[in-house]
């Protein structure tokens, strides 16, 4: 799991506030290639302020950002992605109208001097990441994405992440709205985002989901990171008590269990 | 199955590309609430029939011509309404745009005033004129966010009250200017006119067998050739059919040039809206337009855009208008012009609620409008008739995109 040994992205003492409401307080982060970060915390602990500022939507008021140990500003979405920084946001950001090639090339186009649009490399990228993802439920990548499952919707709204090769995948609550199956369908495909060497973000506040699939675990409370946590070395309980009261520092945790 | 290696995806393809089962996936879409032409040509051939079968004159070769000239304006307009509807805005100012381009038109050419264009010039100034006012309308939309239904209401009064500035004392304004005239009033030679079915046939079939055959290259589904050949013919066919039947018109027969600069403008617009990247987000804007812009879709850019076209149509179909007529009055872009259309892009299937419909639709709707109007006078119907059948009509439309957008939502996920 962590082998490199610089984090891919990594915060350090993050603030951000709206007025009089700090929502981040220094907060510290990372998260490295391989790996499946889980972010969790009750609401308004701050993630998803987090992952706008990450993205570029939100400037952050003071504290770094590395990229492979190198600082990096990020003020706008144009930032991120060529940093190789995706956020796939929980309400989806998919086009209903439009069908899934449509969807995964959305803004990336690719098109000759006429601006006529490359209709059949886009198609055969598509069904090539699908595949690589073992996406295999979708009949055709020619259909609109309303009628899609809710699974399904989600595998596209992933795998255009994978398209571009981006090195971070931000995950919001991927499996919200998910049945059984459909939510071991996203989980499965976490995975192999991460097996394909991605650094995988994944916020829940699903903890069944997080120790299915996550290696680490950073809690955030109140607009502070309270401890990061290895999975192996932790269960439900103290992850609960960690996002409700705050926990101990990090390294005690490691200590006690 | 959309797997990638080529073998499975040739064969999965072949077996895409069956009649039978593009024609089962046609009709489950059809099922589900896409219904694409289908009501649109019903229609056609509704009104066609009754119409006939009322009125000696309506299935001649003159009154298709006159057909042709009279819906060319609302067709023109409401091409630029069909790129509206899609980002899911209104634009309530065309009709007026339309007055104050056509105003532009007159002044620009006129004999004597000291600033007296040649008439192509003329007409370009009108066109720049309607862009312009959609990039102001657009620019408010876009960088302010007040609702587009109301700056367009605001633009509508301000138009009207600059025609009536603008023709208050002498009230109307003559165009004696040829090629002005000419766009309304010319008529194509008959051997021009076979000429021009040629090129449209040719450009349709390389066009379709272009994109069947870079497909098949590229190992995609590629559709059935039949299908594909069937299509080319039905419409070179009905190209050749157009041409043919304005050639037999008395006293002047050949097409006129008006159909042409539709067929023109149709085209181009479904090339822009279909084959483009801005047409690609122009559909995502309607779609859902804070996915447009988390993809990096300049959002803004594309509604002020859209605006622009749309007033740029409708100061061309203003330049149509006072074209036909050969002058320019203080009625000008009033009356049911943008009701007109706007049920011409509504009843070509194009949806209010945004992100579906397509360029053609324009062209289906106004020639609907056209046909109802065209048909009612020569029974010697009353405007009373005229609206409540237009009104029924856009009703039957709207509902029908209501009752689609509906099923839709309930047979996905």
């Amino acid at each position: 799991m962590n082998t490199t040994p610089t984090p891919t992205l990594e915060l350090l003492g993050v603030s951000k506030s709206f007025g009089s409401v700090q929502a981040l307080n220094g907060v510290d982060f990372e998260v490295r290639d391989g790996e499946v970060m889980a972010l969790v915390g009750d609401n308004g602990a701050g993630k998803s302020t987090l992952i706008k500022c990450v993205a570029g939507i939100n400037s952050i008021d003071s504290g770094e950002v590395l990229f492979d140990g190198k600082p990096v500003k990020i003020t706008g979405p144009k930032d991120a992605a060529k940093l190789g920084i995706e956020v796939v946001y929980q309400d989806l950001a998919l086009c209903d109208n439009l069908d899934v090639v449509q969807n995964m090339f959305l803004g990336r186009e690719t098109h000759d001097p006429l601006f006529r649009l490359r209709e059949a490399p886009m198609e055969r990228r598509t069904a090539e990441t699908l595949k690589s993802l073992s996406v295999t439920t979708i009949r055709s990548v020619r259909q609109p994405v309303a009628t899609l499952s809710g699974g399904q919707r989600q595998s596209v709204a992933v795998a255009r992440a994978v398209l571009w090769n981006n090195r971070v995948v931000f995950l919001d609550e991927p499996t919200a709205a998910l049945g059984v199956a459909q939510t071991r369908q996203v989980l499965d495909l976490v995975r192999r985002l991460a097996e394909q060497g991605l650094a995988v973000v994944l916020v829940s506040h699903n903890l069944v989901d997080v120790f299915e699939v996550a290696d680490r675990i950073t809690v955030l409370r109140l607009g502070r990171s309270v401890a990061v946590y290895e999975k192996d070395k932790t269960n439900q309980q103290e992850l609960v008590e960690a996002i409700t009261f705050g926990a101990p520092a990090p390294d005690e945790t490691g200590a006690a269990a | 199955m959309s797997t990638a290696a080529p073998a499975e995806v040739q064969a999965a393809a072949e077996d895409q590309n069956s009649l039978g089962a593009i024609l089962r996936a046609r009709w489950e879409a059809f099922k589900s609430g896409d219904v694409g032409s289908v009501p649109v040509i019903v229609g056609i051939i509704v009104i066609t029939i009754f119409f006939t079968s009322r009125s000696s004159i309506f299935f001649s070769a003159v009154n298709f011509q006159n057909l042709i000239g009279q819906m060319a304006g609302v067709t023109v307009i409401a091409i630029g309404v069909v790129f509206v509807l899609l980002i899911g805005e209104i634009d309530l100012s065309i009709g007026f745009v339309s007055g104050v381009s056509g105003v532009v038109l007159a002044e620009m050419q006129m004999p004597g005033s000291g600033h007296q264009f040649p008439g192509l010039i003329a007409i370009a100034f009108a066109i720049l004129t309607g862009a312009t006012i959609g990039l102001a309308q657009g620019s408010i939309i876009a960088f302010i966010g007040v609702p587009s239904f109301v700056v367009t209401l605001a633009g509508l009064l301000v138009c009207q009250g600059v025609i009536l500035q603008l023709l208050g004392t002498q009230g109307v304004i003559g165009i004696q200017d040829k090629q002005i005239n000419d766009v309304s009033n010319y008529v194509l030679t008959p051997t021009t006119g076979w000429v021009m079915a040629i090129i449209f046939a040719f450009g349709l079939a390389a066009a379709s067998f272009g994109a069947y055959f870079s497909r098949r290259r590229a190992h995609l589904p590629t559709g059935n050739i039949i299908l594909t050949a069937v299509r080319v013919l039905f419409y070179g066919g009905l190209a050749f059919a157009a041409v043919a039947v304005c050639n037999r018109a008395q006293p002047r027969p050949g097409v006129p040039l008006v159909g042409l600069i539709i067929v023109f403008l149709v085209v181009l617009g479904a090339y822009i809206a279909g084959r483009t990247t801005f047409g690609r987000h122009v559909y995502a804007v309607g779609g859902n337009a804070e996915a447009a812009r988390r993809s990096g879709i300049n959002v803004k850019l594309i509604r002020i855009l859209v605006f622009m076209i749309s007033g740029a149509m409708a100061a061309m179909g203003g330049v149509i208008l006072a074209s036909r007529l050969n002058s320019i009055d203080l009625t000008a872009g009033g009356s049911t012009l943008l009701l007109d259309s706007i049920s011409a892009a509504v009843i070509g299937g194009v949806s209010l609620f945004g992100g579906r419909g397509r360029v053609i639709g324009a062209l289906f709707g106004g020639l609907i409008i056209g046909m109802i109007g065209n048909g009612l006078d020569l029974l010697g119907y009353t405007d009373a008739v005229k609206y409540i059948t237009t009104g029924a009509i856009l009703l039957a439309a709207v509902t029908l995109d209501t009752v689609a957008r509906r099923r839709q939502a309930a047979t996905g996920r």
